[in-house]
This record gives C-alpha cells, sequence and structure tokens, in this order.
C-alpha cells in the first residue's frame, strides 16, 4: 500500500530521496508515477532532475536556488492532492523477441532449473502484460514486472562481462532488456531487435516508466527481416 | 556560432574526454549525468579564459595528453597539477595563457591530484546531446563520438566571445584547492542511515580508508574497516535513483562513493558526499587515504555557499 505521506530521505545536500511505499506493487509504483507527473508538470525552480523507481521518486535539486524544506513542503502538498490527478491511459508496447539460441544462452538452464522446457519458459515469458516500473541501469533499460513464479529465477552467480544490446534477462521477478552493451548478471534467455534508446530522438527512450509491454515470440528469420 | 579546428591530438593520454557540468533532466529516461568530476576546477578554468562557467573542457587523468593547438587560442590548464608545458616550457595552471598556431601543449608527471582540465577560449565544440556536451563512457554518447580522444583526433571549438586580451587572468592562489594524499569528505548521513548499528557509524568515522585500484569514472573504491548494517535488514534495497557521492555499503562491506555514471542502484547507501567536497572526488588518487565527517543539511549549506562565494568574487574581479 502506498504511505499517507511520503517518507522523506536526505540523499546529501542536493537531492531528496521520496519514499512513498516498502515494497514493488503496482499501486505503490502507480503513485510514485503520479507524483513525478505532477512534479514534473508543476516546474518548480530549482529542481533539476527526477528519477522515479519502483517505490520512491529522486528529487534533485540545486540547494542555492531551493531548501530541502521548501522542496519537501511543495512536494507534501502536491502527493496530498494526487487522488485528483489523472494519468493518460497506459501506452502498450509489443516487444518481438527470439528465445533461445546464442542470443538466448540461458534459456536451456531456466527451463532445468524449473523443470519445464524451454518451450514452456517462452510461453510463461510471453503470457502477462507487463508493468515497466522504472527506466534506470543504463539508459532506456526497462525494469518489467511482473515474472510468472514458474520462471522467476535468481541471477547468475558470476555476471557476465558483455551482455549485447537488445538482450531480455529474467532476475526473480523481473524481467529487463540490455539497451546498450553493458556488464550484466540477469538470466539472458532471447534478444530483440528493437531499438530501445536513440540519444537523438525525443524522447530518447522508447519505454517510459508506466507503459505496458507485451512480448511476442518470433523467429531468427523474422528477426533479421524486422524494421523499425 | 561557427566552430573553428582548434586542438589536434597528438598523443591521447590515458583517460581525456570531453566533459561539462553534465547532463541533467534525463533521469527518467536511465541516463546518467556524467560531467567534470571536479567541476570546480572545471567552471574555474572556463572563467580563466572569457568562457561561461559551464563550457565544455577537456579532462584529462594521470598523464595528461599532447595536443597541437592549430590556431591561436586562449588556453588554461586547472586541477590537479599534471605539470603542462608550452613547447617543453612548464607554464603556470589556474592562469590563462596565449597559444600561437602549432604551439604544442604537453604534461609530465602528476605532481598532485589526479585530474586537470583544460578549457580553451569558446569552448570545445562537439554537438550536444540531451542539452549536454559531456561523454558518457559507459553508454557511448555524448562527447567526442562518446569516447575517450585518440591520437589524431580534431577538435573544433566555437568562437570565442571575446579577444585574446584573456590572457594573463589569474585565479587567487589563496583559493586554489590544496591536494595531498589525505583527504577529509565531509557527508550527509542518509540516506538509508537508519540501516546501521551504532558501532557501524563509529567505524565509519573514525576509521581510514585508502581508495582501491579497481575505482574509475563509476565510483571510488575503498579498502579499510568493513561497514555492517542491522542483521534485520535484507541484503540489498529496492533499486532507487542515485547521485555521485553517495556512498554504497555493497554486502561485502566495502564503501563505494558513486561517481556521475550510474543512475539507478540496488544497494543502501551510508551517507553521500556534501556539495562543497563533491570536485574533490575527482582528485583524489589511488592509495590515498580518506576520513569522513559528519555535517548537517545547515552545515552542508554554508559550505556550498562559501565555495560559490569564492567563484562569484572571481567573477567580479575579471568582470
Amino acid at each position: 500500500m502506498p504511505h499517507d505521506t511520503p517518507i522523506f530521505r536526505l540523499m546529501g545536500d542536493r537531492s531528496l530521496l521520496v519514499e512513498l511505499g516498502n515494497e514493488i506493487s503496482p499501486s505503490v509504483n502507480q503513485r510514485v508515477q503520479e507524483l513525478f507527473v505532477a512534479l514534473d508538470m508543476h516546474k518548480v525552480d530549482g529542481v533539476k532532475d527526477l528519477v522515479p523507481s519502483y517505490r520512491s521518486l529522486l528529487v534533485i535539486y540545486d540547494p542555492l536556488l531551493i531548501s530541502a524544506s521548501d522542496l519537501e513542503h511543495k512536494i507534501d502538498g502536491l502527493y496530498q492532492g494526487l487522488d485528483h490527478a489523472q494519468l493518460p491511459a497506459p501506452r502498450t508496447i509489443e516487444i518481438p523477441i527470439v528465445y533461445g539460441g546464442e542470443q538466448g544462452p540461458d534459456l536451456e538452464s531456466v527451463a532445468q532449473y524449473h523443470h519445464i522446457t524451454p518451450q514452456e519458459v517462452i510461453e510463461y515469458h510471453t503470457r502477462p502484460t507487463y508493468r515497466v516500473y522504472m527506466i534506470g541501469f543504463t539508459p532506456g533499460y526497462p525494469y518489467l514486472g511482473e515474472v510468472p513464479d514458474a520462471i522467476s529465477t535468481p541471477r547468475r552467480e558470476t555476471p557476465r562481462i558483455l551482455v549485447p544490446k537488445g538482450s531480455v534477462g529474467i532476475a526473480l521477478k523481473q524481467t529487463g532488456i540490455y539497451s546498450v552493451d553493458s556488464p550484466g548478471g540477469w538470466q539472458i534467455i532471447g534478444w530483440t531487435p528493437v531499438n530501445l534508446f536513440d540519444p537523438q530522438a525525443q524522447p530518447p527512450s522508447l519505454l517510459m516508466m508506466g507503459d505496458r509491454v507485451r512480448f511476442q515470440a518470433i523467429s531468427a528469420q523474422e528477426a533479421s527481416r524486422w524494421q523499425p | 556560432m561557427a566552430a573553428i579546428e582548434t586542438l589536434e591530438i597528438i598523443s591521447p593520454g590515458i583517460m581525456t574526454s570531453v566533459q561539462d557540468l553534465g547532463r541533467y533532466g534525463y533521469g527518467r529516461f536511465g541516463v546518467a549525468p556524467s560531467g567534470a568530476l571536479d567541476s570546480f576546477a572545471l567552471r574555474i578554468a572556463n572563467l580563466l579564459v572569457g568562457n561561461s562557467e559551464d563550457q565544455a573542457c577537456l579532462e584529462t587523468m594521470l598523464l595528461g595528453p599532447g595536443i597541437k593547438v592549430l590556431t591561436d587560442v586562449v588556453i588554461a590548464v586547472t586541477g590537479g597539477n599534471l605539470q603542462p608545458s608550452r613547447n617543453k616550457q612548464p607554464i603556470e595552471m589556474w592562469r590563462s595563457h596565449a597559444f600561437k598556431k602549432d604551439d604544442i601543449l604537453s604534461f609530465g608527471n602528476t605532481v598532485n591530484g589526479f585530474r586537470a582540465y583544460i578549457a580553451v577560449a569558446g569552448g570545445i565544440g562537439v554537438p550536444r546531446v540531451m542539452g549536454s556536451r559531456s561523454t558518457n563512457l559507459p553508454s557511448v554518447l555524448g562527447g567526442h563520438h562518446g569516447r575517450t580522444l585518440k591520437k589524431e583526433d580534431i577538435l573544433a571549438c566555437n568562437e570565442p566571445r571575446g579577444p585574446m586580451s584573456d590572457t594573463g587572468r589569474v585565479f587567487n592562489p589563496d583559493w586554489i584547492p590544496q591536494y595531498s594524499d589525505k583527504w577529509k569528505l565531509r557527508v550527509v548521513p542518509g540516506p538509508q542511515d537508519d540501516h546501521f548499528p551504532d558501532g557501524s557509524w563509529d567505524t565509519f568515522f573514525d576509521g581510514t580508508y585508502t581508495m582501491s585500484q579497481d575505482s574509475d569514472r563509476t565510483g571510488i573504491r575503498l579498502e579499510g574497516p568493513e561497514i555492517r548494517c542491522k542483521p534485520d535488514v535484507e541484503a540489498s534495497i529496492v533499486s532507487e535513483g542515485v547521485i555521485a557521492g553517495s556512498i554504497q555499503i555493497p554486502g561485502d562491506g566495502r564503501p563505494i562513493i558513486i561517481l556521475g555514471e550510474t543512475v539507478t542502484g540496488g544497494y543502501r547507501k551510508i551517507a553521500t558526499v556534501i556539495s562543497a567536497d563533491l570536485p574533490l572526488l575527482g582528485q583524489i588518487k589511488p592509495g590515498d587515504g580518506i576520513q569522513f565527517e559528519a555535517l548537517s543539511l545547515d552545515e552542508a549549506h554554508l559550505a556550498l555557499q562559501e565555495m560559490e562565494e569564492r567563484i562569484n568574487n572571481f567573477k567580479r574581479k575579471i568582470n
């Protein structure tokens, strides 16, 4: 459940962590999204950046322009008025995935971990409509939830030094897509030809917090013909 | 603004990149700020050459680059003393110098500090990406093709605001930060201050830490007394936004000071370095000793105002 009033935590003298709940849940995350949208639209002087995540909103500010207490006061006021804020209906984005093979090297081991077939892993993974809980880690990287218990798998014991861009991974109840080449420890079960991040585009990220995502299994051949 | 080819990299040094004051407003898309680690040195370097303080400069580390100047231009070098010279003659740091076409700017060994900033009148003219010219090295974006500089790279600079008369500007010697190999970093406790028992706070503030060789532009890893969290809190926390200066305590208890290349993380943070001391993080080098001191939010704010007052005084002096 979302908190009745935000919990403010100091992250140094130039950012405030605004906690709106304890757990990972759609209701807490939606409240974060509402506060994020409200604060973003409000254009408070001195606020430099907003980083929404699962259950909190990080507000980075210029302490020469606004004090932490004034900022807390403004955020408190906005939070109390949130019940009336209407978020736009969420977008649903379909993302095609090639499961298994060289680009999904952990599909087999995820199946073995749960004593099911790789095909069943694919069926479970494509079943839910996922919520984008947050964008983070690298530019455009979506944290999606929730993965069905039947395929929820812990991170690899040894992270990979390089996970290619487009790789689709599982970490317990989360699933995500590597948006750029980076190190990573998630179980990689597939790959998408979709580009999640373009620094020249506006907005630069394909996905935003609060979006919905559905995965669709495609063949390697279909992926090679895939056009954005 | 017309961009003029101004600098040619003859040797790149260990790690030289284009940086400004960072990329803000894109955290929601998972984009970290990047930017100069020693923002104080970058701001002063810009002011010395007649730029606004937020222009892009070159940030270099430990062994600086060799640079051929392609057109007459004003240059200043600030930050750690990497022994800059013009045509092999040492030049003073924290002061602007007139460079002539074909002059060579080069560097020697590091005398103190870790990173130097090279400002050129007009500012480095790479395109802005998401509002900033800073290089985000892990994500390969911004700066000069998203990477560190290489031999034969040519950098254009924007047209200078002022004439060559900007040479001979000097930053007040009393205000130049003193870089040693022992550092005191002032911090504001939190955000997860309630996750640590009293004993861990004593360990953290009484201990001396050493910057590890494993450190890089993403974080300063520390060796020293390990910090334990309360037994009843989980090993990791739910991922949340982070900022440069946050001091993470991973499961092994060895603190990591996050720098500007991280936007979210799932490790608890015991404290955060204050804004006034943030520029020092760019000057600590592997092997240096670090101690922490707790400040209240009001004290941190005073320290920041003091630093800004110095910069404002300097601005008044040169205008």
